[in-house]
């Protein structure tokens, strides 16, 4: 059942979700303090921005960002330019692809639990004598843990989860692109169903395992003192 | 010169009205602030501290913070600061809120240890303690040890004693007493409690509206007769006294204050201890002759210093001298026709009851 194909998208997938995880949480921080924070007219339009991925279909992101990465986006030319070359079809792409795609699952609960974090606390710290950078990392980001966890959560299942955008600027490469998602729907195409089955059973578990996970440490975000 | 100063000057704008005060306090003891709530004695505090941004100046005992040219951060100003609330920090366990700030203080900076702290505000047996786990008057007690520790050049306390109920209260005002004279240390007391400023305050700045209204030593900032509209019903003076004389048979003590003897309950207090006693204006009564045969058995010979209108167009406030001790009295101002009462008058002033406070 786990053939040489199957193991290897299990594993481009584990790896995507994860460096995606891992740049999510460090955009998503700035990006989630500052809207937590911001008193800017620009609040609105820019988290707006950061959920236009719930609402959108993925082929549209997908669409957009071939053109803006392929050769004749600015992206892309800049990437060439650069000597990165063309991002569509390659695991660059999709990572940044993903990251997008994937963004609001993690500034959103970041930002819930900054906005519930308060102003005292960070004026007690202040009084305590903590610098602005010491408060973030001494009372901010240990209060916010619940959300961090979420955060987490999401945006590796969420990117675990993907498929249109994958399927617009990742294609279908072996080791290189292509994820669970995609080869499940290679499987299935190919009326390989007893290989989509495996993998499906596996993307299932998963799922329940994650959402499980989720609503276990959800309660914890309500203790307060 | 001024070194032993307090001085504030702070302007800025808020919802209903500017905060405008310009301040000179005693380097030392307790100011209390007293107002009523909105009156902006919390948004000066902040100010203070360097939590709310406003123009002017603040130097305590030689340290400038702030003035036209520039403005310490908040981390960087030498504070105690006690909030209404008494938040701890959710995530860290009492010791550990404790020591978040100490850890911060430069070594060589570290007068209180964390010992005295923990010993001054008795909360030895909640160190291990997770913050939920502890009551209200303990949470606000690790709230008062953990600004102590900070070494502060002034402890600023915000209405410390608002959230708790009475019980809670009268646990914590002991410790209060204890810091400003234990500890040399300044402490401003936002508060509108009259009771607390007759037992804490050695000075006084009474707010409305954003601006001082009053700012002098407490006993003769209370009997000053264009303060009780503010106090009505609490109006009162302090009067501090040394313990002279008990009576063991009927548990009173005597105690000596400049004009004269009174006699109080025994709370306890040893021969020449220093203490307090206030005076309710509604516990005094004024009479033209002495009552021989009264249950009250503080009298003394007083002259009619200044009388005044208040709140109720039926009460006056009289304030009369006995010695140089001003005492204040609510009377109708029928009584006040029918006595006749003039400045200048002589008379006798029954005060029926008297409570010490420290």
């Amino acid at each position: 059942m786990f053939n040489d194909a199957n193991l290897a998208a299990i594993v481009l997938t584990l790896k995507l979700a994860t460096v995606v995880t891992v740049l999510l949480l460090i955009i998503g921080t700035p990006l989630a303090w500052w809207l937590a924070r911001t008193k800017s007219r620009l609040k609105g339009p820019v988290s707006a921005l950061v959920a236009m991925p719930i609402v959108l279909p993925p082929t549209v992101i997908g669409f957009y960002l071939l053109l803006l990465m392929g050769p004749n986006g600015v992206v892309g030319q800049f990437t060439e330019a650069i000597g990165i070359g063309y991002l569509p079809f390659t695991f660059a792409g999709l990572v940044v692809a993903s990251l997008l795609y994937s963004l609001p699952f993690v500034v959103q609960p970041l930002h819930n639990s900054f906005e519930n974090i308060g102003e005292r606390p960070l004026e007690m710290a202040a009084v305590l004598r903590a610098a602005p950078l010491d408060r973030f990392f001494t009372i901010v980001i240990p209060m916010a843990w619940p959300g961090y966890l979420t955060a987490m959560i999401l945006g590796f299942a969420h990117t675990v989860g993907e498929f249109g955008v994958v399927l617009m600027i990742g294609g279908n490469i072996p080791g290189a692109t292509q994820v669970i998602s995609v080869q499940i729907y290679d499987h299935v195409e190919a009326l390989d169903y007893a290989s989509a089955h495996s993998l499906s059973g596996i993307m299932l578990a998963f799922s329940f395992i994650v959402l499980l996970l989720l609503y276990s440490v959800r309660p914890d975000r309500r203790s307060k003192s | 010169m001024n070194d032993n100063r307090i001085k504030a000057r702070f302007l800025t704008t808020l919802e209903s009205f500017s905060l405008d005060v310009d301040l000179d306090l005693p380097g030392e003891g307790v100011t209390a602030f007293f107002g009523p709530s909105g009156c902006g004695k919390t948004t000066l505090l902040r100010c203070i501290a360097g939590l709310y941004p406003a123009s002017g100046n603040f130097i305590v005992n030689g340290d400038s913070w702030q003035d036209d040219s520039f403005s310490l951060a908040t981390h960087k100003r030498s504070i105690g600061y006690v909030f209404q609330e008494a938040h701890l920090f959710p995530h860290l366990n009492v010791k550990k809120n404790l020591s978040y700030g100490l850890s911060r203080v430069k070594p060589n900076d570290r007068k209180v240890s964390l010992d005295d702290a923990i010993e001054l505000l008795g909360i030895g047996h909640l160190l291990n303690r997770h913050t939920t786990e502890i009551s209200g008057g303990e949470r606000q007690r690790v709230a008062i040890a953990q600004a102590l520790v900070m070494s502060p050049k002034i402890l600023l306390m915000d209405e410390p004693l608002a959230a708790l109920d009475l019980k809670r209260k009268k646990e914590i005002l002991p410790y209060i007493e204890r810091l400003s004279e234990s500890l040399n240390l300044p402490i401003l007391y936002v508060t509108h409690s009259a009771d607390e400023v007759a037992r804490l305050a050695d000075h006084l700045v009474v707010m409305e509206e954003g601006k001082v209204l009053v700012s002098g030593p407490l006993s003769e900032t209370l009997a000053r007769l264009d303060l009780p509209i503010k106090f009505g019903e609490e109006s009162a003076v302090v009067l501090k006294a040394s313990i002279v004389e008990h009576d063991k048979q009927w548990h009173l003590v005597r105690a000596a204050f400049p004009g004269g003897n009174i006699w109080a309950r025994n709370m306890g207090h040893d021969l020449n201890a220093p203490v307090r006693l206030r005076v309710l204006a509604r516990d005094v009564s004024l009479a033209l002759k002495k009552a021989e045969q009264s249950s009250i058995q503080n009298v003394f010979p007083a002259v009619v210093d200044e009388i005044s209108d208040t709140e109720h167009l039926a009460i006056k406030v009289v304030r009369v001298l006995v010695g140089d001790t001003a005492i204040l009295c609510r009377l109708t101002a029928r009584s006040v026709a029918n006595l006749d009462l003039k400045v200048g008058k002589k008379v006798w002033a029954q005060i029926k009851s008297v409570a010490i406070i420290d």
